[in-house]
C-alpha cells in the first residue's frame, strides 16, 4: 500500500454562486496529493487551500464517504462518478490519476436537477417520483410474521439487486437523454418482485412513470450508459421489467 | 389506456412495435431483392416484383407500411426533441465511449441517414414503378406468357451504370445495419421482452440480424458493380 | 429540576411494557389531527417515527440536513439487525436477547428498557418484510440469519452488506407515503440549531435553511430529536461527514440532561488510517468476523518486516501467526464484543506487533474460510465489502489478508430519557442513537438498527400519546412569541459571532486538532492524568478557535464552512463533557477503559459498588461546571457479574 505523491494537478471546476447565477469554469492548481487519498479528500485539500487564500471553498455534496448514502455527485472528466466503474465519487481514489493531470469537474447536468451552488444540484425530482408510489401501503403494526410468505431466494436476490439503488442520480446525469428510467425501474422492479409489493404493482408503475415524465426527464433509448455508470451496477433488465409492468397496467385500464 | 401515448413508455412501445414491423418488412424486402442475384435473366426477380405489385394482400399492407414508417419517424422525432430539452445545459467534457456503444447513442442520426437513403431509393425505383407516366416509363417484358414491367432492367441498369449509386446503396445498407444493431434489441427491451437470460440472446441476435441485413443489401449493388451479372 | 424520574413501571420485567401501554394516555383520532410533532433527523429512528406518527394521524414536520431523508447515516449500517425470532432453533428468546444486550453493555443499561427492546425486536422484522425490505433468504424462501459479536445464537437478519440501507429505505418509503398524503412535511437541507422551550415545555425548533442561509422557526406540540450520535467529535470516525451533535447539544443547554457522555464505541474492524489527508474512516462490517480470523505475527521481527514492506503476510506460516482473539477468548473467539476486540488489537499494536507501514493495524484473514467454503460462498456473503475494501486500499482481500484497526463508531451516551423516551424537558423526546438508554457502556453489533426502529415504530408512537393526551387543548403553536424571538436571536448571534472572528484557520483545521486530543486521551484507553490534561487542552484549543477561526463565503447563503464551524463549536463543548464524565467514572466498563481499573490479566475491571449508575449531566451555564446527577441502575433480574468471553 505504498502511496505515491502527485506533485501537481490542475483542476477545472464549475463554479456557480447560486441557482440563479450564471456559472463558469475556474482553474486551480493543487500540489502534493497522496495517491491513497480519495477524490473528495483531494477536494478537501483544495478547499483548505482556498480558505487559506481567503477565498470561498468549492461547494460539493458528500456525506458518508463510503459509497452508500448517494450524496456525492460529481461529473469527472466526462463521466459520472469519474473514470472507475461501479464506484461513487467518494470511493474514487487518486491513484487513478497521473501526476500533472488536468481534471474537469462538473455538476450533474440534467434539466430536472437544477444546480444550487457550484457542484451541488437539487435531486428533489427523485424524491417526488418515490412519493408518487415507491412504497408498499402498509401501516406500522398489524402485519403478518416475517416468514408467513416464503419468497424464492432468486426473487429475493433479484429484488435486492434493484433495491441497492442509492439514488445518487448518476443514471440520469450520464444518460444522453437525461432519462431517470433506471432509478424508477429499480424501485418498481424491487417491489414488483416481492409478494408484498405485487398487490399495488400496477398503480405504482403508472404513478411513478407519470411523475417521471411530468418532471421533465428524457426518454430511455436503452443505450445502457446508466447501467455502466451506476455505482451499484443496477442492470437495465429492471427497465425491461418496468416496461412490462407499465404496459401490463396500462393495457388493463 | 388513458394518456398511453403521452407517456414516455407508451411512445416507445409504439416506436418499438413500428420498428419491429419495419424489421419484418426488411426481411421480406431482402428476400425478394436477393432474387436479383440468383437469375441473371431477371425473370425470377420480375415474377417476384410483379407478384408484389399485383397481390391484393400486399396492396393492403403497403399503406400500413407507410403508416409504420411515418409513426416510427414521427415518434422518434418527438422523443428526440424531448430528450434534447431534458438537458438544457450540456456538459463541457463528455466521455461516453466508456459507457455505451456509438450506434446506441446515435440512433436518430443513423435513422436520418437511412431516411435520406430511403428517399433516394424511392425516387430511383418505387416512383418509376408506381408512376410510370411521371417518371421514366418502364420497359415491358414477358415471363411465361405473362406481360409485366421489366423491373430487373430498371435495377440492374442503375447499378451497372452508376458507381455513385452503388456506393450510396452500400452505405445505406451499412447505416441500416448499424441502426439495427441497437434497434433490434432495443425494441424488445422497450416492449418489456427482456430479462437476464434473453438480454444476452437478444443482443447477440441483434448483431447477427443487423449483419445479415447489411451484408444482404450491400451484396446486390456490389454484384452488379463488379460485373457478376454481365454488362 | 434535579429530580430524575425514570418512570420505570412496576411489576415483573416481562409485563412492564404491556402494563405500561395499557395504562398510559391515548389521544383520540379526531384530536391527533390537531396536534403537530416535529421530528429532527430522518434516520432509522426519526424516519420510522415520522412515518408511524403520521399514520396515526398527527401532523409531522421532519428535518434533515441532507438533501433527502434517505441519506441519513443509518444507511451505512452494513451487517444486520437483531431479533429474537429463534428461526434458527438455537434456543433464542426475548430473555436471551435481553440478557446478552445487558451483558454486552457491561451492565450499564436499564433492565426495563432493554427488555422492551428485545420484546419488540420481532415486530420490526415483520414490519420491514411487509414494507418490501429484501432480507436475505434461504432456498426454502424463509429468512436467513447470521451470527454477530457477543451473541451465542444466530439472530441477525440481513440484506447483503447493506442492511441499514434497506431498512432505512423501508421507513423512508413509509414516510414518502405520508408525504404524498400531506401528513409529513420534510424540510431537506435544514439544520436544527436550537430547541424552543415555552413555559417549560418543548414547543418548537429554530433551523437554518442550508440553501439560503435563512434562519427559520417552527412550532409544534412536541419535539422529537433523532439526530444520531456525536462520534464526529473525534474528527476521524465511521460517521458521515455531516453527523453532528448540535441539536442534541442545544437541547442540553436548554435543560435536557445528558447521560453517560463518555460511552462511545470503538469498532474493531475499520480500514486503517492512510495518512494526514484522511477525512473519514470506513467501517468493515462486524459480520466479517464470522468467517475472518484476526491475527498478528508471533515474532516481533516479522512485524517489523511487514511494517517496512519487506515481507508478504501470506508467507508467514500458521505456526508463526498469533490468533490473539482465539487465544485469549476461546469461548467467543473472533466474535467477542466490539470493545474487547478493539482493546485486544490496540494491546497487540502497542506491544509492537501491529502491521501496515504505521504499525497500527491487524490482519483479518479469509484464507481459512475460503479454503473451507470456497471463494464463491465468501463472495456471496461479503462481495460488496470486499469490493469496497479493494477500492479503498488497492489490495485484493480474496488473496491477501485485510488490514483493520479500531475506529470511533457509535455513541452509547446521549440525551437522558425516561422510560417514555422523554428528556428532562417535557415534550422533548430523544430516540435512537441520540438517547443514552439501551446499550449501556457498549453496544452489540446489529443492535443499533434494532433500537432505532424499535423506538420509532413501536415505542415512541405509544409513549408520546401519554404526553399529548394532556395537550389536546393547546392550540397551534404560535411562533411569533418572545421565546421564539429569543431562540432565533440566540442562533443568529452564535453564528454571527463565529463568522465575525475573521481569523486565519478553517473549521476543519480545529476539528482535526480536537480529534487528535480526543483519540490520544479520551479514546480507547483513558487515565486521570490524561483526562485532566485533555480538559485543559480542549479549553485552550477552544479559545484559539474563537480567536483564529476563518469562515469564508457569505453569511446568508449556502455556506458549508459556516455549517462546519457551528458543529465544531459544539464538539468542543461535547468533548469537554465527555472528558469530565470519563474522569468521574473511575472504572473500566464497555467502551470506557480506565487504565487505573484493570484485572491482573489486563482485562477491564468494572466497579459495581461505586459506579452502577447512569451519570446524568446538567448544564449550569457557559462559565460554570456542569452538575452531575446519578440515576442508580437497579438490577432485579440479572445478577451482575464480571463480563467474561473466555
Amino acid at each position: 500500500m505504498a502511496d505515491k505523491i502527485l506533485k501537481e494537478l490542475t483542476l477545472k471546476i464549475w463554479r456557480q454562486k447560486d441557482a440563479k447565477s450564471k456559472g463558469g469554469f475556474e482553474t486551480y492548481k493543487i500540489h502534493n496529493v497522496s495517491t491513497g487519498s480519495s477524490f473528495l479528500e483531494m477536494l478537501d485539500i483544495l478547499n483548505e487551500q482556498l480558505v487559506s487564500e481567503n477565498k470561498e471553498p468549492v461547494a460539493f455534496d458528500h456525506d458518508c464517504r463510503e459509497g452508500i448514502c448517494g450524496t456525492c455527485s460529481l461529473f469527472i472528466d466526462g463521466r459520472a462518478h469519474g473514470p472507475d466503474d461501479d464506484v461513487t465519487t467518494c470511493q474514487l481514489h487518486m491513484r487513478r490519476f497521473e501526476d500533472g493531470a488536468t481534471i474537469t469537474i462538473e455538476p450533474w447536468r440534467c434539466g430536472a436537477f437544477p444546480v444550487i451552488k457550484d457542484l451541488i444540484v437539487d435531486r428533489g425530482a427523485y424524491e417526488k417520483i418515490l412519493q408518487a408510489g415507491g412504497y408498499v401501503s402498509v401501516n406500522t403494526g398489524g402485519v403478518p410474521d416475517g416468514n408467513a410468505i416464503p419468497i424464492p431466494k432468486d426473487k429475493a436476490d433479484e429484488a435486492m439487486d434493484a433495491a441497492a439503488c442509492i439514488g445518487c442520480g448518476a443514471c440520469a446525469a450520464t444518460c444522453k437523454n437525461s432519462s431517470a428510467m433506471l432509478f424508477v425501474a429499480a424501485k418498481v422492479s424491487q417491489l414488483a418482485l416481492l409478494p408484498q409489493g405485487k398487490v399495488e404493482a400496477a398503480r405504482r408503475a403508472k404513478a411513478m412513470v407519470a411523475k417521471m415524465d411530468e418532471l421533465g426527464f428524457g426518454n430511455c433509448t436503452n443505450t445502457g450508459a446508466c447501467e455502466s455508470e451506476c455505482p451499484k451496477s443496477i442492470s437495465i433488465e429492471h427497465i425491461a421489467r418496468l416496461n412490462r409492468e407499465f404496459l401490463k397496467a396500462k393495457l388493463k385500464d | 389506456m388513458s394518456n398511453f401515448l403521452t407517456s414516455s413508455i407508451g411512445k416507445k412501445f409504439i416506436l418499438s412495435l413500428s420498428g419491429l414491423f419495419l424489421i419484418a418488412f426488411l426481411c421480406v424486402h431482402l428476400a425478394l431483392n436477393l432474387l436479383l442475384i440468383f437469375d441473371n435473366s431477371g425473370d425470377l426477380f420480375n415474377i417476384g416484383a410483379h407478384f408484389m405489385a399485383t397481390n391484393p394482400i400486399i396492396k393492403i399492407v403497403e399503406p400500413i407500411l407507410a403508416i409504420g414508417f411515418i409513426l416510427h419517424i414521427v415518434l422518434a422525432s418527438i422523443l428526440t426533441i424531448q430528450n434534447q430539452k431534458a438537458r438544457p445545459i450540456k456538459y463541457a467534457r463528455r466521455n461516453q465511449g466508456g459507457n455505451c456503444e456509438w450506434s446506441s447513442r446515435n440512433m436518430y442520426i443513423l435513422g436520418a441517414v437511412v431516411l435520406i437513403f430511403l428517399a433516394v431509393h424511392l425516387y430511383n425505383f418505387w416512383w418509376n414503378i408506381k408512376f410510370p407516366t411521371l417518371g421514366t416509363p418502364l420497359a415491358e417484358t414477358t415471363v411465361d406468357g405473362v406481360a409485366m414491367e421489366d423491373t430487373y432492367l430498371l435495377v440492374s441498369s442503375l447499378f451497372k451504370t452508376s458507381v455513385v449509386y452503388c456506393l450510396l446503396y452500400i452505405l445505406g445498407g451499412i447505416f441500416l445495419g448499424l441502426h439495427l444493431t441497437h434497434g433490434f434489441w432495443s425494441a424488445f427491451q422497450s416492449i418489456g421482452f427482456c430479462n437476464q437470460i434473453w438480454r444476452k440472446r437478444l443482443e447477440c441476435l441483434a448483431k447477427i440480424f443487423a449483419f445479415i441485413i447489411a451484408v444482404g443489401f450491400c451484396i446486390i449493388p456490389l454484384y452488379f458493380m463488379l460485373g457478376f451479372a454481365g454488362n | 429540576m434535579t429530580e430524575l424520574n425514570a418512570k420505570i413501571p412496576a411489576g415483573p420485567l416481562a409485563e412492564k411494557w404491556s402494563n405500561h401501554k395499557a395504562h398510559i394516555g391515548v389521544v383520540s383520532p379526531a384530536n391527533k389531527k390537531k396536534l403537530d410533532i416535529i421530528v429532527v433527523g430522518t434516520g432509522l429512528a426519526g424516519g420510522s417515527a415520522a412515518a408511524s406518527l403520521a399514520e396515526l394521524g398527527y401532523n409531522v414536520t421532519a428535518f434533515c440536513y441532507q438533501d433527502s431523508p434517505r441519506r441519513a447515516h443509518s444507511i451505512a449500517a452494513q451487517g444486520g439487525i437483531n431479533a429474537a425470532k429463534n428461526y434458527t432453533n438455537d434456543n433464542d428468546s426475548v430473555y436471551r436477547l435481553f440478557y446478552e444486550t445487558i451483558k454486552g453493555g457491561d451492565y450499564r443499561a436499564r433492565e426495563a428498557n432493554v427488555y422492551r427492546l428485545a420484546e419488540v425486536s420481532n415486530n420490526i422484522i415483520d414490519q420491514c418484510v411487509a414494507q418490501g425490505v429484501p432480507f436475505a433468504r434461504d432456498y426454502g424462501g424463509l429468512l436467513a440469519n447470521r451470527s454477530f459479536g457477543g451473541a451465542l445464537v444466530s439472530r441477525t437478519f440481513y440484506a447483503r452488506g447493506q442492511t441499514g440501507q434497506q431498512l432505512l429505505l423501508g421507513c423512508y418509503s413509509a414516510m414518502n407515503r405520508q408525504i404524498a398524503k400531506g401528513k409529513v412535511k420534510v424540510y431537506n437541507r435544514h439544520e436544527v440549531l436550537d430547541v424552543v422551550v415555552v413555559d417549560g415545555k418543548a414547543r418548537g425548533v429554530i433551523a437554518r435553511n442550508l440553501v439560503t442561509g435563512q434562519i427559520e422557526r417552527f412550532g409544534a406540540h412536541a419535539v422529537v430529536l433523532a439526530t444520531g450520535g456525536y462520534g464526529n467529535v473525534f474528527f476521524l470516525s465511521t460517521n458521515a461527514m455531516g453527523c453532528n451533535g448540535s441539536a442534541a447539544w442545544q437541547a442540553y443547554k436548554r435543560g435536557a440532561m445528558f447521560g453517560n457522555p463518555c460511552f462511545v464505541q470503538i469498532h474493531p474492524t475499520c480500514i486503517p488510517v492512510h495518512g494526514e489527508q484522511q477525512s473519514k474512516l470506513t467501517l468493515m462490517s462486524e459480520s466479517l468476523r464470522n468467517d475472518g480470523r484476526v491475527w498478528v505475527p508471533k515474532k516481533i521481527e516479522d512485524a517489523k518486516k511487514l511494517q517496512k514492506g519487506e515481507l508478504n503476510p501470506n508467507d508467514i506460516p500458521d505456526e508463526d501467526r498469533d490468533f490473539y482473539l482465539e487465544r485469549r477468548y476461546p469461548a467467543f473467539g473472533n466474535l467477542v464484543p466490539r470493545d474487547v476486540a478493539s482493546r485486544a488489537a490496540k494491546e497487540r499494536c502497542d506491544a509492537g506487533f501491529g502491521v501496515n507501514n504505521t504499525g497500527k493495524a491487524v490482519f483479518l484473514d479469509f484464507k481459512y474460510a475460503i479454503k473451507e467454503l470456497g471463494e464463491d460462498v465468501i463472495r456471496e456473503r461479503y462481495g460488496n465489502l470486499f469490493q469496497m475494501y479493494e477500492k479503498i486500499t488497492a489490495v485484493d482481500p480474496y488473496h491477501n489478508p485485510m488490514m483493520i484497526y479500531p475506529a470511533i463508531h457509535y455513541s452509547m451516551g446521549g440525551l437522558w430519557v425516561d422510560y417514555n423516551l422523554m428528556t428532562t424537558i417535557p415534550g422533548l423526546y430523544a430516540i435512537g442513537e441520540c438517547n443514552f438508554s439501551d446499550h449501556g457502556a457498549n453496544r452489540l453489533g446489529a443492535s443499533a438498527l434494532m433500537q432505532g426502529l424499535a423506538d420509532g415504530y413501536f415505542i415512541l408512537p405509544y409513549t408520546i400519546g401519554d404526553y399529548l393526551a394532556n395537550e389536546i387543548r393547546t392550540p397551534k403553536i404560535n411562533t411569533n412569541t418572545k421565546e421564539f424571538d429569543e431562540a432565533e436571536k440566540h442562533v443568529t448571534d452564535r453564528l454571527r459571532k463565529l463568522y465575525d472572528i475573521k481569523g486565519t484557520k478553517s473549521p476543519d483545521h480545529f476539528h482535526k486538532l480536537l480529534g487528535h486530543i480526543m483519540w490520544d486521551y479520551i479514546g480507547m484507553a483513558r487515565d486521570k492524568a490524561g483526562l485532566e490534561k485533555a480538559i485543559k487542552m480542549i479549553a485552550d484549543l477552544k479559545a484559539e478557535f474563537y480567536k483564529d477561526l476563518r469562515i469564508t463565503g457569505e453569511f446568508t447563503a449556502m455556506n458549508n464552512e459556516l455549517e462546519k464551524a457551528g458543529r465544531v463549536a459544539d464538539f468542543f463543548e461535547i468533548a469537554d463533557l465527555m472528558a469530565r464524565d470519563a474522569l468521574n467514572r473511575n472504572e473500566s466498563c464497555g467502551g470506557h477503559f480506565r487504565l487505573e481499573s484493570v484485572t491482573e490479566e489486563g482485562e477491564a475491571k468494572r466497579d459495581d459498588e461505586h459506579y452502577a449508575y447512569v451519570s446524568v449531566w446538567e448544564y449550569k451555564g457557559d462559565n460554570q461546571d456542569p452538575e452531575m446527577h446519578k440515576e442508580p441502575l437497579v438490577f432485579e433480574n440479572i445478577k451482575l457479574a464480571q463480563r467474561s468471553y473466555k
